[in-house]
């Protein structure tokens, strides 16, 4: 069986490739743009107590709506492929990365914060050499959680026409061929566990030294 | 929506199929957990082995794994609550060990000196009082295992996905926006009543 699938990737390269890529660009762009929401838009909202307990009890209803009826919605109002999947995987990647953002930052101990101020730092300095440090860790974290989701949340995006390793699963499922269907399952699990940790050796060296366990 | 009421009937029973998986997966995984937790959570090496085979079985796409799944066991039910039961391990293990850790060492110290044997202190103490935090363990997984149930149609399994995917297939939006909206509106009434528990749960550990 497990030939069979090599072969197939041996036989259609040109088809494999063009699906893992798609698969990357989709978890990357997704990832990318819900962090450059979801970060700075955290950044700003964790100074106001009142609206982060907002933002994060949103988000937290947010995550629990399940991917593929995400997915599924986007369908009926953006129709189907590449666009379509990437918006419904963007929106799927916001709550992780926007919750982590703002516990990160309001994690920060106020005495540390104190202390920066009166050695003088400027708001500014006090967010890039103090808060984002810290926080960026717990960030990271959220990051990590993101891109994992995404990634799963992609092999769904075959079902709305995104592309992706998942077309090899549905293939496969839909006419009981195993070894297409291992073409799009090892990769796609490969490219998780992968990923995932890359994300923690990352995580970990990101950490500042002071505060490594 | 005149979809909807007219073939409600198809809905409910979709809704019914979904709690009746989704119960089934959580309920296994839950005892299963709970002797694997209990097992390592005073053992530092073995439950860092078991996080890390559970956070891989946790990390593999739902769909690849319910492929993977398909030669060994091929399509159905039995393949779905297999799928399940393996990716909500993580959650359930981790909450359950890290519950009875963080029982403070004094209170254990007492139940021994009243003379309470270790089978006494997990039963009367450790348990107990590590249960807010394996009801919040609960109400992640059951979020997540609402959540696998969708795509576990496509092997076949039932559930309100069956409705999402016949939807998708015959371009009937009306059938994508009934099975998501109720799936939806599932995982949210869980998530919520679990979260209720829960905070009871901490109160009166707190009183």
């Amino acid at each position: 069986m497990l030939i069979d699938a090599w072969n197939y990737i041996l036989t259609h390269p040109a088809q494999f490739w063009r699906a893992l890529n798609v698969h990357v660009m989709l978890s990357a762009s997704a990832l990318t743009i819900a962090a450059l929401v979801c970060i700075p838009a955290g950044i700003a909202v964790a100074r106001r107590s009142g609206l982060s307990l907002a933002v994060v009890n949103i988000a937290n209803v947010g995550r629990t709506l399940p991917s593929l009826a995400v997915l599924a919605l986007v369908m009926p109002m953006l129709g189907t492929g590449f666009a379509p999947a990437l918006f419904a995987l963007t929106l799927l990647a916001l709550p992780p990365i926007v919750t982590h953002t703002i516990v990160g930052m309001r994690g920060v101990d106020a005495d540390v914060v104190d202390a920066a101020l009166g050695m003088g730092m400027t708001r500014s300095g006090l967010l890039w050499k103090v808060e984002l440090p810290i926080a960026l860790p717990v960030i990271f974290a959220g990051l990590r959680t993101a891109v994992v989701q995404v990634i799963s949340g992609a092999v769904l995006a075959a079902f709305i026409g995104g592309g992706g390793l998942g077309d090899f699963i549905t293939a496969g499922i839909a006419m009981m061929a195993v070894p297409q269907l291992l073409v799009g399952a090892i990769p796609v699990a490969l490219l998780a566990l992968g990923t995932d940790f890359l994300f923690g050796v990352l995580q970990r060296r990101l950490t500042p030294q002071g505060l490594r366990a | 929506m005149t979809w909807f009421l007219r073939n409600w009937t198809d809905v409910a029973y979709g809704l019914w199929e979904h709690i009746v998986i989704s119960l089934t997966a959580l309920t296994i995984a839950f005892a299963l957990s709970l002797v694997i937790g209990i097992v390592c959570a005073r053992r530092d090496k073995l439950y860092g082995a078991v996080m890390t085979i559970s956070g891989i079985l946790y990390t593999i796409p739902t769909l690849a794994f319910l492929a993977f799944l398909i030669p060994v066991v091929g399509l159905g039910r039995t393949n779905a609550i297999i799928t399940m039961v393996a990716f909500s391990m993580m959650i359930l293990i981790r909450s359950v060990v890290t519950g009875i850790r963080e029982v403070p060492a004094d209170v254990i110290d007492a139940a021994r000196g009243m003379g309470m044997n270790p089978g006494q202190i997990m039963r009367r103490i450790e348990l107990p009082l590590a249960l807010p935090l394996i009801v919040a363990g609960l109400r992640v997984s059951a979020v997540t295992l609402i959540s696998v149930t969708v795509v576990a149609a496509y092997v076949n399994a039932g559930g309100l996905g069956t409705l999402i995917f016949n939807g998708i297939a015959s371009d009937h939006a009306a059938k994508i926006w009934a099975g998501a909206l109720t799936v939806c509106t599932l995982a949210i009434v869980v998530d919520l009543l679990l979260a209720l528990t829960e905070r009871k749960l901490r109160r009166q550990r707190a009183a």
